[in-house]
């Protein structure tokens, strides 16, 4: 797989002679193509998400999806009469993901057109190639973890939490506290690796470096008695996100320096990230360092800048290249909020 | 509504405060009053940005320029008149 073309996180399925032979409006006895569904359970077992974007009745076409015990496999359908491009535009909106992880698989040359001009990052893919998804590179990522087989489940416990928000009737402070949120913090343990060399690969807004490890380094870094690999998880009332955060410090004689910090997207609006690097900062006080970040700008990670400056971090130095040398002199530390319990393991 | 208001106004709906019904001065330290994540730091760059067609530089985004309304309205101001 080249490095200019990242791993899909979710296929985007036409329904009318892509999912099913026949068009459903003008007779409703349309059939699941031959091995479709295989070919859905196994991408979504992967951690591969699915959507939809078609032209047609909502209802009727949710309705059929769940006569075939599919319809849970579907993120945030786009049913309706608009441009597909905007469908797209939509569920990438929704999924928070970048639109060059996006595969989109459609019958018509047409839609394939219009969508690749509106959004020339979206890989398009001819219905007749269905079967063959399983087996493209691009499909296939390198490890499969806990978090990955559950991803799919974690996205509707999301879709979940934002209704209960949005219904909520109080303060956005008291809908936090109502989550009874647990945030836990420990050192990684040898079964985290695979998913915290996921999230390296992965993550790419909350990313502080956009450095990839493998296993083996991270294996490296867990063992060795320079460094802190610590790994982070949330959990509230719907159940766990997952470990959803890496850092990596090298332990120096006169300072930490945290060579790697990245949050997945999917709990941006926690907070938890703030208090993550709180508490590597209240360590490094603890241990009487100060603390040193490296930093690399990208164009998806501004707002993990922004958090880095707001955490009271100043540029040291820089090069030419948009790596940064960052500094904390540890005199401001937020304390971790009051609508959170933070557990250190 | 003059910058001063608008920039109340955004705080009072986005940041996560620590005391529900607490009002707050033009001087408060917004990041002892309540909880500064990301996002609303990102939020908050990014409609000052736009609010006020101003662009915040690497060098701009410190502490200082942010941790109050009086302290954000100087910051906006100065860039105002360049």
């Amino acid at each position: 797989m080249s490095d200019t073309e990242k791993e899909i996180k979710c296929v985007v399925w036409d329904l009318d002679h892509t999912i099913w032979d026949g068009i459903l409006l003008e007779s409703d006895d349309v059939k699941l193509k031959p091995g479709i569904r295989e070919v859905i359970k196994a991408l979504d077992s992967r951690g591969i998400l699915h959507s939809i974007a078609s032209r047609n009745e909502f209802d009727f076409a949710m309705g059929k999806l769940k006569e075939f015990g599919l319809h849970e496999y579907f993120l945030y359908p786009e049913i309706n009469w608009n441009p597909k491009s905007s469908a797209l535009a939509n569920i990438q909106k929704n999924l928070n993901i970048g639109m060059d992880t996006i595969l989109f698989i459609d019958d018509q040359p047409f839609e394939r057109e219009e969508v690749k001009t509106a959004h020339p990052d979206v890989t398009c893919l001819d219905a007749v190639e269905y079967i063959s998804l399983p087996s493209m590179p691009r499909l296939n990522p390198r490890f499969i973890t806990e978090d990955s087989v559950r991803r799919r489940m974690m996205y509707l416990d999301d879709i979940k939490r934002k209704t209960e928000e949005d219904e909520f009737q109080g303060t956005p402070e008291a809908f936090l506290a109502s989550l009874n949120m647990e945030f836990i913090i420990h050192g990684a343990w040898e079964e985290d690796l695979k998913r915290a060399e996921e999230l390296t690969v992965r993550t790419n807004q909350l990313n502080a470096t956009g450095r990839t490890y493998d296993y083996d380094e991270l294996n490296a870094f867990r063992l060795s008695e320079k460094h802190k690999l610590l790994v982070c998880e949330l959990i509230d009332n719907y159940g766990s996100y997952g470990k959803i955060g890496l850092a990596l410090v090298e332990i120096k004689d006169d300072c930490w320096h945290l060579m790697l910090m990245l949050m997945s997207c999917r709990v941006i609006s926690r907070g938890v990230g703030t208090v993550f690097m709180s508490y590597i900062m209240q360590e490094a006080k603890k241990a009487g360092k100060k603390l040193l970040a490296d930093f690399k700008t990208t164009k998806k990670n501004r707002q993990m800048y922004i958090s880095y400056k707001f955490a009271n971090f100043k540029e040291v130095s820089s090069d030419n290249d948009g790596n940064i040398l960052l500094e904390n002199d540890l005199s401001i530390i937020q304390p971790f909020p009051p609508y959170l319990k933070v557990t250190i393991l | 509504m003059d910058t001063k208001e608008k920039i109340r106004k955004f705080i009072k709906i986005n940041l996560v405060v620590f005391e529900d019904e607490a009002d707050f001065t033009d001087s408060d330290n917004i990041f002892a009053m309540g909880f500064v994540n990301s996002l609303f730091a990102m939020k908050l760059v990014t409609y000052i940005e736009q609010e006020f067609n101003i662009q915040v530089g690497n060098n701009d985004l410190e502490i200082s320029n942010f941790s109050s309304v009086d302290r954000i309205v100087e910051y906006i101001q100065k860039k105002l008149q360049g």
